[in-house]
């Protein structure tokens, strides 16, 4: 079997290149993405630790964690097509007006 | 077989019927299209809960399996997000009207991130935390950009979505951690299986994501990025209100989380607190020193409130964190209160195109309307903390609780802050009252009401701090 | 060598580099078709590890209709080229000292924890839709409330902010 660490490993780096992801790039919808593989790093962490304790619970909140990933995804890209409609671009930083 | 009764509806009714209020007014807006009537009913609905609210208190159950708690402390932050939700309305109603974008939506969101508020103070489960966190968020990233095809508005929105989005996968990884620690997300079995742990730095790691999840939530440095613009670019009832109801909502889940799941690496924690608290006050009061625009120098200033707020928390894990909590949501009644009087200010000289929002529009203020610059002094005195306002007892009661538990540094970093922040805040009161100006002022009198019920709450309530204090610490007794 | 092993390093591998792939493409869509193909690698470890439910809501919910509504709105948008070349200073070196930081904490969480976690056990009907929902209808009746409610509150206010009434141009113009 595979151990529960390289799980755990694995799931710390997808969250870890999530943040990076977060952080570093401008556009409104890869950022939005890098959010989407966060909720997905930690919802591998539930599966796994889910099969470790033989607990349903792990499994019941990802299913959760999908509801709210999909409410997010109904706001957030409604949020976006508005906002490229108003400025013609969702680069977060570009032309700010409400910089100063 | 599935073991819930009718009482789990009871305990929790408050939350229930404001949920089940915003479903009727969904299908009341949908055929009437009356933004006014919705209003209206949604001010009824918050009574009501407000109501229900007080015969709940002195509950002490846990509801839905160990889902929710209803104790004294959950009831005080209920009544404190529902006053807001009640105040922010008053602000919004001729707002929204005034700037030509009045929609019955506006008022059901609300409604929707009231519970989230009231949901995050009860929860007694992780897996709670993070989804009442989600309902009282997303309503809000919805609010935020409310102004139709104005980009400020609407990029705030998204803004305060993303970083929002961020906070939540912040929170949700910890809680996964935590999960994986201990095998539970339930706060009491989380407690019981840290004691035996065989991982303590997953579960110190799990904390301290959900620490840092939160901490965006409430604007502590250095966590604060995008919110002055997101404070500034919202429509301001909005800027009021997200600025109270989801530091009341995130402090009131930090809390309870903290306090009941991880005593545990309290040691580990508290140097970590101390410096978050140190650095957003510092980061926040400075900043607000630069500003110009009344918005983004109050939403810097929220900031540093939200410093004060945190410093209650380092007691938490010793003996006293009693006291701390106590003087906490004595502190969050006190920012509520002089936060919304200050924006019902705002509100009544701001103009369309966020014109009438700089100092120099405060200018003459003093003698053209003494009535509305004397309550911006008090407001403005109060976030400062000087006496005799609500703000000083505040400060008071938070800067006493954080001696007594041996952090007299920290202490005076507060006073040294408080001090700095009446430089920002007096530069108000002179443009007030030693400048020349004319400025226009819009009279309205559910704005008014407003402002008169702040300044009143200001002044009248720091005479009875004495009892508030005792109520305040009569509901955090049930914590204990 | 174990061939459970191969395949969870196989997988791993696959995930990673779709995840950098999303991270590094300059084009939306790429970026995109990469974090489906993570999306389904993931649900893959997700049978492996007894949640043959759950990979298939992953794949129907995940992959198929958020991942399908992301890139209906980038091409919607025709955003694909628009990534981002400016970035601000401060916010790479912060990137990397907070990946080094969680790097840290993987390693010292793998190799330096104090006991050894419990191996697997063999399961037999773990995770099928019959148990799952017994759970999420019994113990956690009051967080699946909520997310209804969620759903209803985001679906409101997606209406509210995409059916808006277009105003002339020179009103209300930033």
């Amino acid at each position: 079997m595979v151990p529960i660490e390289y799980y755990v490993a694995l799931s710390a780096i997808l969250f870890m290149i999530g943040t990076m992801g977060v952080l570093t790039r401008r556009n409104a919808i890869i950022i939005f993405m890098s959010i989407e593989l966060m909720l997905n790093a930690a919802n591998l962490l539930f599966v796994a630790f889910a099969r470790m304790y033989e607990a349903l619970s792990g499994q019941i909140f990802v299913f959760f964690v999908m509801t709210v990933a999909a409410a997010e995804v109904a706001v957030g890209l409604a949020l976006i097509v508005a906002v490229f409609r108003t400025k013609h671009s969702i680069n977060i930083d570009e032309a700010s007006t409400l910089k100063g | 077989m599935s073991g819930y009764g009718i009482e789990d509806l009871v305990y929790i009714l408050p939350i229930v019927f404001l949920l089940v209020w915003a479903l009727v007014l969904v299908l009341v807006e949908a055929f009437t299209k009356r933004p006014d009537v919705t209003m209206l009913l949604a001010a009824f609905g918050l009574l009501a809960a407000v109501t229900l609210s007080v015969i709940q208190f002195g509950t002490e159950a846990t509801a839905f399996k160990e889902m929710l708690t209803v104790d004294g402390y959950a009831v005080f932050v209920y009544m404190l997000v529902l006053a807001s939700g009640l105040l922010s309305l008053g602000l919004a109603y001729d707002y929204n009207r005034r700037m030509g974008w009045a929609r019955g939506e506006y008022y059901i969101l609300m409604l929707f991130s009231i519970a989230g508020a009231m949901l995050m103070a009860s929860a007694a489960n992780l897996i709670v935390v993070f989804l009442a966190l989600e309902l009282l968020s997303i309503p809000l990233y919805v609010m935020a950009a409310f102004v139709p095809n104005d980009a400020s508005s609407e990029e705030a929105g998204l803004k305060y979505f993303l970083l929002g989005a961020f906070a939540g996968g912040f929170v949700l990884y910890g809680v996964a951690l935590i999960y994986g620690a201990t095998g539970a997300t339930n706060l009491m079995d989380v407690v019981a299986a840290a004691l035996g742990t065989n991982s303590p730095v997953m579960l110190l790691t799990g904390a301290a994501l959900i620490l840092v999840g939160l901490g965006f939530k409430v604007a502590l440095v250095p966590f604060h990025m995008w919110t002055p613009d997101v404070y500034q670019g919202a429509p301001t009832p909005v800027t009021a209100y997200m600025a109270v109801v989801a530091k009341a909502g995130g402090f009131a889940a930090l809390f309870r989380v903290f306090i009941a799941a991880f005593p545990s690496v309290s040691a580990d924690l508290t140097p970590v607190i101390a410096t978050l608290v140190v650095l957003t006050l510092v980061v926040g009061n400075v900043a607000a020193l630069a500003q110009k625009n009344i918005k983004r120098m109050l939403a810097y200033s929220s900031i540093s409130h939200a410093g004060f707020l945190m410093m209650a928390f380092v007691t938490y894990g010793s003996a006293l964190y009693a006291d701390a909590v106590t003087s906490l949501l004595f502190y969050l009644l006190a920012f509520t209160v002089t936060s919304f009087g200050s924006w019902a200010v705002v509100i009544a000289l701001e103009k369309a195109e966020g014109k009438g929002l700089d100092f120099e529009d405060y200018a003459g203020l003093g003698k053209k309307y003494p009535m509305l610059s004397a309550a911006m002094l008090v407001f403005l005195l109060s976030f400062a903390g000087v006496p005799p306002t609500l703000g000083f007892a505040g400060k008071f009661f938070l800067f006493r609780t954080v001696l007594e538990a041996g952090y007299a540094w920290l202490a005076i970093v507060g006073v040294i802050m408080s001090l700095v922040s009446a430089f920002y805040y007096l530069r108000v009161v002179r443009f007030m009252y030693f400048e020349q100006g004319d400025p226009e002022v819009r009279s309205e009198p559910v704005l008014n009401l407003v402002t008169a019920i702040t300044v009143v709450g200001t002044i009248f309530l720091f005479l009875f701090s004495g009892p508030l204090l005792a109520w305040a610490s009569e509901a955090v007794l049930a914590l204990i | 060598m174990d061939a459970n092993l191969i395949v969870f390093i196989i997988l791993a591998v696959v995930a990673v580099g779709s995840a950098l792939g999303m991270l590094l493409n300059k084009n939306a869509v790429y970026s995109a078709l990469f974090l489906i193909l993570n999306f389904a690698t993931v649900a893959v470890l997700y049978i492996i590890l007894g949640a043959p439910f759950i990979a298939m809501t992953q794949v129907t919910v995940y992959a198929g209709a958020i991942m399908v509504l992301f890139l209906f709105v980038i091409m919607l948008l025709g955003a694909e080229e628009l990534a981002g070349a400016t970035k601000i200073d401060w916010q790479k070196p912060a990137a990397v000292v907070l990946g080094v930081l969680l790097l840290a904490e993987l390693i010292v969480v793998i190799f330096f924890r104090e006991t050894v976690f419990a191996e697997f056990a063999e399961l037999t009907d773990f995770g099928s839709p019959a148990q799952i929902g017994r759970v999420l209808f019994n113990e956690y009746l009051l967080p699946f409330e909520i997310t209804a409610f969620l759903l209803l509150a985001a679906m409101i206010g997606a209406i509210v902010i995409a059916r808006r009434v277009r105003q002339s141009p020179s009103k209300r113009e930033s």
